[in-house]
């Protein structure tokens, strides 16, 4: 008994910083699960990995300018994600270019940006750490912003809620009877950019758009419904950044790549013996129905 | 009760016009066949009506008619069939203008989305996902939302196309029930005995006016060869067009 409190307890009773990842996992997970489900069923979930990418020379930016403070890197992030998402989103609709490839166009250039200024001021371990994931020196401040950004997407969710879905079922008819359906769409994307950003203070710019995918991709074989599924991603999330942060105390790894392949484990879990559309249900034997 | 007028309507892409200088108005309450062959621009004159493509040329007036208050059936539906939805909340969208972002269900709107399903032969179908129906099924949920759209002007481009003749005739009935309530209703049609049986105005086209007016005496075998002997090729050193307009 000792040995499982030791194994899974003790590590968050003992250190304040294990303590503060945890509760910055959670905020992360109960933010990004709704607004990963949209990605995926908008069909744009390599979009938001293209907007994770795009948020990096932002950070870089704020890192030149003012050194390893998060505010700047913060905000340089939010700032650049936001107007990559724009621009991307301007250019579908003012020219004939689809907003995919208008995506892809602004985050190769806004990445290879990222890259010279990162190489201007040359190699950094704390560059590196904020590239790749500092979970593990999360601070109160890093903790407010991501506990800020959870509130404030749940409760735009809450209030756009019903829009967002019908702009994402049928905009057609979203705009003839009147709804802003772009106005919806520009929302979830600043929803996106700022849930990338709360990802990236903890899990770094590369692992960030993990948070967003993998519980909600895996969530998909388990829920019909737009809201249980969320849950569903939720619960997974939590799971992964409990597990992966166990892993990453007991074994000495990195902690945002192990939060990451936890999530990545319940992932292959699901795609093979998931509720719905899984490998196990489409291949099970057994009688058809009489109606 | 509003007039759709147009006047001396060019409607087109890219400045190559689909249907030009087309001159007529819808009455309210009236009940409009729009025919033509393939390429004649009959789709394009109902995006043009409903409001999604600016005319090139000319003007429609709507009077004191919104755009959202035309309840729209476009020949290719931007609905993604695989979302997980089910039928009653599809056909309760058709309430949008109730109940918007944050309004609730009252009972009478439920009753009224009970029998907009009823109407359209799909009670009982309420909690099915909209991915496990059939092209017909999906035809009538569509129908099911207008019904709840309340719309006095109704668009509707190929409404029976791929689908089978119960189904038609199921639906034809609708537009029926909405031609007694008066309101105005416009729809694209390849079936001329349809068109002859169901619908008392018809506009033909085919890329201009070829004639406008009561079934009978527009169905003429005259207008119909007239028709098919306009040109669809799109020519891409065409001279601005110079039939003076008004």
């Amino acid at each position: 008994m000792n040995f499982f409190v030791d194994l899974l307890i003790e590590p968050f009773r003992e250190y304040i910083f294990m303590r503060h990842a945890l509760a910055a996992c959670v905020a992360l997970a109960i933010g990004c699960a709704p607004v990963g489900m949209l990605l995926v069923l908008r069909r744009m979930s390599l979009m938001g990995d293209a907007l994770s990418h795009a948020v990096l020379p932002g950070a870089a930016l704020g890192f030149l300018v003012s050194g390893l403070s998060l505010y700047a890197m913060t905000v340089g992030g939010i700032v650049v994600g936001l107007t990559v998402a724009l621009l991307a989103g301007a250019v579908a609709r003012v020219t004939a270019l689809r907003e995919d490839a208008s995506f892809a166009a602004l985050y190769l250039i806004s990445l290879a940006l990222g890259v010279l200024i990162i190489s201007m001021r040359g190699t950094s371990i704390d560059l590196v750490h904020v590239l790749f994931g500092t979970i593990l020196a999360v601070d109160d401040p890093a903790l407010i912003l991501v506990a800020s950004i959870t509130t404030v997407t749940v409760f735009t969710m809450a209030i756009i809620y019903r829009p967002l879905i019908v702009e994402c079922f049928d905009p057609g008819f979203l705009r003839s009877v009147g709804g802003k359906g772009a106005t919806m769409h520009f929302l979830f994307l600043v929803l996106v950019v700022l849930n990338l950003v709360a990802g990236f203070t903890a899990l770094g710019t590369l692992m960030a758009v993990g948070m967003l995918m993998l519980p909600a991709a895996s969530a998909n074989f388990w829920a019909r419904q737009f809201w249980s599924a969320s849950l569903v991603a939720a619960i997974i999330a939590v799971i992964a950044g409990y597990s992966g942060l166990l892993l990453s105390f007991h074994l000495n790894v990195p902690s945002g790549p192990a939060i990451i392949l936890v999530a990545g484990l319940c992932y292959a879990f699901s795609v093979f013996f998931g509720r719905y559309g899984s490998i196990y249900r489409r291949h099970k034997a057994g009688g058809h129905l009489t109606g | 009760m509003t007039t759709i007028t147009l006047t001396d309507l060019t409607l087109g892409y890219e400045r190559h016009p689909a249907v030009h200088h087309l001159s007529g108005s819808f009455q309210p309450g009236s009940m409009t066949a729009v025919v033509g062959p393939n390429g004649s621009g009959k789709s394009t004159l109902l995006k043009g009506i409903v409001g999604i493509l600016r005319p090139l040329g000319g003007h429609i007036t709507r009077q004191n008619l919104k755009k959202h208050q035309i309840a729209y059936l476009p020949q290719q539906l931007e609905i993604d069939r695989s979302f997980p939805i089910t039928v009653l909340d599809t056909v309760i969208l058709g309430l949008w203008r109730q109940i918007g972002i944050f309004g609730g269900m009252k009972r009478d709107l439920w009753s009224r989305a009970e029998q907009a399903l009823q109407a359209v032969g799909l009670a009982g179908f309420e909690m099915r996902a909209i991915g496990n129906l059939s092209g017909g099924q999906f035809r009538r949920v569509m129908f099911a939302r207008m019904l709840l759209q309340d719309s006095a002007v109704v668009v509707l481009d190929e409404p029976f196309t791929s689908i089978d003749s119960q189904t038609t005739i199921d639906l034809l009935k609708v537009i029926e029930r909405w031609y007694k309530e008066k309101r105005t209703i416009i729809a694209v049609l390849h079936d001329f005995s349809q068109v002859h049986d169901h619908f008392p105005e018809t506009l033909l086209i085919a890329r201009e006016l070829i004639a406008w007016g009561p079934t009978a005496e527009v169905m003429t075998d005259k207008h119909l060869t007239l028709s098919r002997t306009m040109s669809e090729a799109w020519d891409d050193e065409a001279e601005i067009c110079a039939e003076e307009g008004l």
